[in-house]
């Protein structure tokens, strides 16, 4: 996927003025957060829960080769392949090949980050092999040419009579008068138009919420069955995982179920949880005859043994999304890339690069939510401070910040120079702004008064009275 | 550690409260010797915390800084700011900020153990329950991110407001997201910035209250200015002000 992290404020300058995002996110703000919050109440043992959550996943982060390894020996063992892709080329490749293989000319789709990472419906579509998203967010999404813009409610943007234009415009087959006021109506068209491409695809490609180990399974979590009709119907199913999706047994997989959809949608259990284990059997009544895992590096094992490793222990519930005063009000395009909020705004510059994606983690005012509400316990703020360390030490945002804080702190390590300029400069803010109390434009401070006004000070500093009083 | 009755509490000013506002300073001095056997001290050498710095990627400009606040306040019994943002910075970053310094990461350690958010100082060291102060007024109280989140201090402003005489209380809705202030975001990203400060500044009017208090100073100056902008009547105080019975100067933003 193009990135446009680099141009961030004029991402967000558009999507400020985004009447219909606007309109779209104040779902976010709020039902989610309830949602979350009830779900919580009802579980005693949730803050236990996540410290096992982050502990399990910090164990897998520390032997990932060996249980890698693992889950590959045990994928072939129940008959199925196992592919490596270190990039998002590679991955692509691994993926047509498998498609081309089998003379495939559509391919059904489950939700997948991973997916849009390495950009894969576009190479398909530029391949001549058409793919359709299945999860119902993706689909709208699809037909209007757009990303996701959430982790796990990706037209979260789209409103729901952008929906029914969208529906009108594309689904030109149907009767131009029918009714489409009701979402149940949406999705029930949804449904019709989706029926059948499910039975005539040759490939379906789902991500996958774990890979166990132990037992070669891959599992994924939908609220919509659309991911057991993609990867039971057509004769291949791909798997497209993360290398950091590995759990060693099913009770870890459990384990972290029980933290995903609490922190996702405030649901303690998604309505379909799949386990697939290999392609169809003798005995089975159905399922693919081949089954392919492509396990994508892209970036992430080179985290490992860094600050950063521990955003590797993220398990994609868009909780920090739900909670960030940001994404609230810039929604998820903004970012630029595959993952928006929070985990994107650190997750983008590991993966692309922090020279491209350099304003992201400037884009928060460190409030936390983000780490208080993460099921795993990832220290997002801590790692918002770290990519910005590391801008500042590669120079990537100019010299006039840098000079002022170099200038701030030059101060603010000479005590007796300080005191002299602070006693000046409130003194002389207070004079001019002491009569009204405030100002309503500064030169130097556009940025603060543009939007509000700035308070004058009281006159003379602190630290002046304390010593004129002792 | 000093030896006698009465403890020695190194009071971190804050820049904002040095610069903006010393009635909160003095607010601070009054309630923490009214509050125990206390004598409250004022290091010469203090200036700033170092968040600029360490919020901005300037890794050195922060440690420096924290370095000579270190050294200027490792001696007290008690290190108290009337800001969640500050002692939030001393209490929980400088630990990590400072963990590669042997010379200085024992002691970034002790320190934070003894540092205190006003109000968190007030209820849970001197287990202070003396407010005389009386304010007629209906008030909200909004919590600064660094002294929920960082510090879990949310209960102790509630407390000490409830002694107030005349003090009517009212919860802001919806109170736990940012004011929109976040130290240099506020000017790096205005737009934004601007938005939650405007949530804010309609849930503080939706509660009817006279008075918005806070213990941040940059909160304060954020929604104060944000207000005085909307052309709203509620003030906004540092909470100190208001428990230290100092309230008579004009609000945050306000003419004299």
């Amino acid at each position: 996927m193009e990135s446009t992290a680099h141009l961030f404020k004029d991402n967000v300058t558009r999507a400020l003025n985004d009447a219909h995002l606007q309109q779209a996110l104040g779902h976010v703000r709020t039902k989610f957060i309830d949602k979350r919050q009830q779900a919580m109440a009802a579980l005693p043992e949730f803050e236990a829960l996540r410290d096992a959550g982050r502990d399990l996943k910090n164990h897998v982060l520390s032997r990932l080769d060996e249980y890698l390894v693992e889950f590959e020996g045990n994928v072939k063992k129940n008959g199925g392949h196992v592919h490596w892709a270190a990039t998002p080329a590679e991955a692509r490749k691994i993926i047509l090949d498998i498609c081309r293989g089998t003379g495939a000319k559509t391919v059904t789709k489950g939700k997948t980050m991973v997916g849009e990472e390495i950009g894969i419906n576009d190479h398909l579509a530029a391949n001549g092999i058409e793919p359709i998203e299945t999860d119902l967010g993706e689909y709208i999404i699809q037909l209007r040419g757009e990303a996701p813009s959430h982790i796990i409610a990706p037209s979260v943007h789209v409103t729901k009579d952008q929906v029914e234009e969208t529906f009108r415009r594309v689904h030109t087959d149907l009767d131009p008068n029918r009714n489409l006021s009701e979402p149940s109506s949406l999705l029930h068209e949804a449904r019709v138009k989706l029926r059948g491409r499910f039975i005539a695809a040759d490939v379906g490609i789902t991500g996958a919420n774990f890979l166990i180990a132990n037992s070669g399974t891959t599992t994924i979590v939908t609220n919509e069955g659309n991911g057991d009709l993609t990867q039971t119907l057509p004769r291949i199913h791909i798997v497209l995982a993360g290398i950091e999706k590995i759990v060693p047994r099913i009770e870890d997989a459990g384990l972290l179920l029980r933290l995903l959809a609490r922190s996702a949608t405030g649901q303690e259990m998604s309505s379909y949880t799949t386990f697939s284990t290999g392609p169809r059997r003798p005995e089975d009544v159905d399922g693919p005859d081949a089954f392919h895992v492509v396990l994508v590096d892209n970036g992430r094992s080179k985290l490992l043994g860094t600050e950063f490793e521990e955003m590797l222990r993220c398990i994609r519930c868009g909780a920090c999304l739900n909670h960030c005063p940001i994404y609230h009000n810039v929604g998820g395009h903004a970012y630029g890339w595959v993952y928006a909020g929070p985990i994107g705004a650190i997750t983008t510059p590991a993966l692309i690069g922090i020279e491209h994606s350099a304003p992201l983690p400037e884009a928060s005012s460190l409030c936390g939510r983000c780490e208080q509400v993460c099921p795993v316990r990832i220290p997002i703020p801590k790692m918002l401070r770290a990519w910005r360390e590391e801008a500042f030490e590669r120079r990537l945002h100019g010299n006039r910040a840098r000079w002022a804080l170099k200038l701030w702190a030059a101060l603010a390590t000479r005590p007796a120079l300080y005191r002299l300029v602070t006693r000046i400069g409130a003194g002389a803010l207070g004079a001019l702004g002491g009569k009204r109390g405030r100002f309503t434009s500064l030169p130097f401070a556009e940025a603060w008064t543009a939007h509000r006004d700035l308070p004058a000070p009281q006159g003379r500093t602190f630290m002046a009275m304390y010593r004129g009083k002792k | 550690m000093s030896s006698g009755p009465r403890q020695q509490v190194g009071l971190f000013v804050t820049c904002l409260v040095d610069l903006y506002r010393p009635t909160v300073g003095f607010a601070a001095i009054a309630l923490i010797e009214r509050s125990g056997p206390y004598t409250v001290v004022v290091p010469e050498a203090q200036t700033c915390c170092g968040q600029p710095g360490y919020n901005s990627g300037d890794k050195e400009s922060a440690l420096a800084i924290a370095r000579q606040v270190v050294a200027a306040f490792e001696g007290f019994d008690y290190v108290v700011a009337p800001s969640g943002s500050c002692g939030g910075m001393i209490k929980t970053h400088y630990p990590e900020l400072l963990a590669g310094d042997p010379a200085y990461a024992a002691r970034a350690r002790k320190l934070a153990d003894k540092t205190y958010e006003l109000t968190q100082f007030l209820r849970d060291v001197a287990k202070w329950d003396g407010v005389t102060a009386a304010f007629a007024q209906k008030v909200t109280y909004h919590d600064s991110c660094s002294a929920l989140r960082e510090l879990q201090v949310k209960r102790q402003p509630r407390e000490l407001l409830a002694k107030v005489r005349g003090l009517s209380f009212k919860e802001l809705p919806n109170g736990e997201p940012c004011c929109g202030f976040g130290g240099t975001f506020c000017v790096k990203f205005p737009d934004i910035s601007n938005r939650m400060v405007e949530d804010k500044v309609a849930n503080i009017e939706a509660t009817g209250a006279d008075v918005v208090l806070a213990a941040d100073m940059g909160c304060l100056l954020n929604i104060a200015g944000k207000l005085k902008r909307a052309g709203s009547k509620v003030e906004a105080r540092h909470v100190a002000e208001v428990l230290a019975g100092m309230a008579d100067d004009a609000a945050i933003g306000e003419g004299q």
